[in-house]
């Protein structure tokens, strides 16, 4: 080993990237670290399910956001990043509940979700109107306007609309239950398909049941 | 700003094979955790036009002086095994004699080469890094390769 190119060509073959079951090991150890520091103010993981990956974030306080694939997850992510703290690892420990409900939701072994949820995306009306979803039960649907008239609110019947629209959690707040008074199913943030076959779930799911 | 789940896979493969450099492979791992954890830390408050490489490997450099100072107050129970070093079963890919080398280097030349050369820093980052001038790193680290070229030559076969 004679010249400086030797010295440098071995030293850069000496230490060459880490594979990716290295790189994920560090990634794991860095998250359970920062959990355990208070650092980790964001955790997301991506669940497949019948409408596509989800993404799921949770805070400390619980879960966040869930966002259907046409949302683009990156783009997602990013928004969290300014709206809640950029301090975001994927991380599994802390979205263990909210994925494996959503597993059981969508084998229909789980009627309603049981988890601590983050609704700091949420203000004002729309808040009022999310809050109320969960009391339309599984397998049923109710109106834009009755959901405004059971918010308080019966001439809010776009602003349930759009409140629906943005729904932060969706799925676990079932903004899909929510459809249009002459039948038609209306928007939704997964798109019509997506709420199209969550209701359709629901119902052979609650057939079989019965 | 960006999620730092995204700083981590763009600029964490650097910051290990940097770390594995400076500290070789039983530290490296501690290095790179307790890299990465200060900076999360400190991220929010990152100023946007920030050269995030260069923040990255100020602070693991930090991270690298504290675990040479931590080994000189403990003394290695392992530090006279000779032959390779098995770690978790997987023999170490650099052979001990660079090793060797690298951990006869001065700190400064250490530092100097392997963060242009391992890590891929413009001079002029390295300088910030190691609080030199932009041609002192330069220098630095050609005398860093002068050196291991005459140390580490010697135990090598052609």
């Amino acid at each position: 080993m004679s010249t400086d190119r030797e010295v440098l060509d071995h030293l850069a073959a000496s230490f060459p990237a880490p594979s990716t079951t290295e790189s994920d090991l560090l990634a794991d150890r860095l998250a359970a670290e920062a959990e355990r520091a208070g650092l980790l103010d964001l955790a997301y993981r991506t669940v497949d399910s019948p409408v596509g990956p989800l993404l799921v974030a949770a805070t400390t306080e619980g879960l966040v956001r869930v966002a259907f694939d046409s949302e683009d997850h990156a783009a997602v992510l990013a928004s969290l990043a300014d709206e809640v703290s950029p301090r975001i690892l994927r991380s599994g420990r802390r979205t263990d509940a909210v994925a494996r409900q959503l597993d059981e939701y969508f084998t229909g072994h789980r009627r309603s979700f049981d988890l601590p949820l983050d609704l700091r995306l949420v203000r004002g009306f729309r808040h009022t109107v999310i809050s109320q979803l969960p009391s339309i039960a599984y397998g049923t649907t109710a109106s834009y306007a009755a959901v405004a008239r059971a918010a308080g609110n019966p001439a809010a019947v776009r602003a349930v609309g759009s409140a629906c629209a943005h729904n932060p959690v969706p799925l676990v707040v079932p903004c899909h239950r929510v459809i249009r008074s002459d039948g038609t199913l209306g928007q939704y943030r997964g798109g019509s398909e997506a709420k199209a076959t969550l209701l359709t779930l629901e119902q052979e799911a609650g057939v079989s049941a019965r | 700003m960006k999620p730092f789940e995204e700083v981590v896979a763009e600029h964490g493969p650097m910051v290990l094979r940097v770390c594995r450099a400076v500290v070789g492979p039983d530290d490296a791992d501690d290095a790179w955790s307790e890299t990465f954890l200060a900076a999360m830390r400190a991220y929010p408050d990152l100023r946007p036009e920030s050269n995030v490489r260069g923040w990255l490997v100020t602070i693991g450099h930090r991270k690298c002086i504290d675990i040479f100072r931590k080994r000189s107050r403990t003394p290695d129970p392992v530090a006279d095994v000779s032959g390779v070093v098995a770690r978790e079963g997987i023999p170490d890919p650099v052979d001990t004699d660079l090793r060797a080398a690298l951990d006869a280097l001065p700190p400064k030349q250490r530092a100097a080469v392997v963060y242009h050369h391992v890590g891929g820093l413009p001079y002029a980052e390295v300088g910030a890094v190691i609080d030199s001038s932009e041609a002192a790193a330069r220098r630095s680290a050609a005398d860093g390769i002068a050196k291991l070229r005459h140390t580490y030559a010697r135990g090598t076969p052609s």
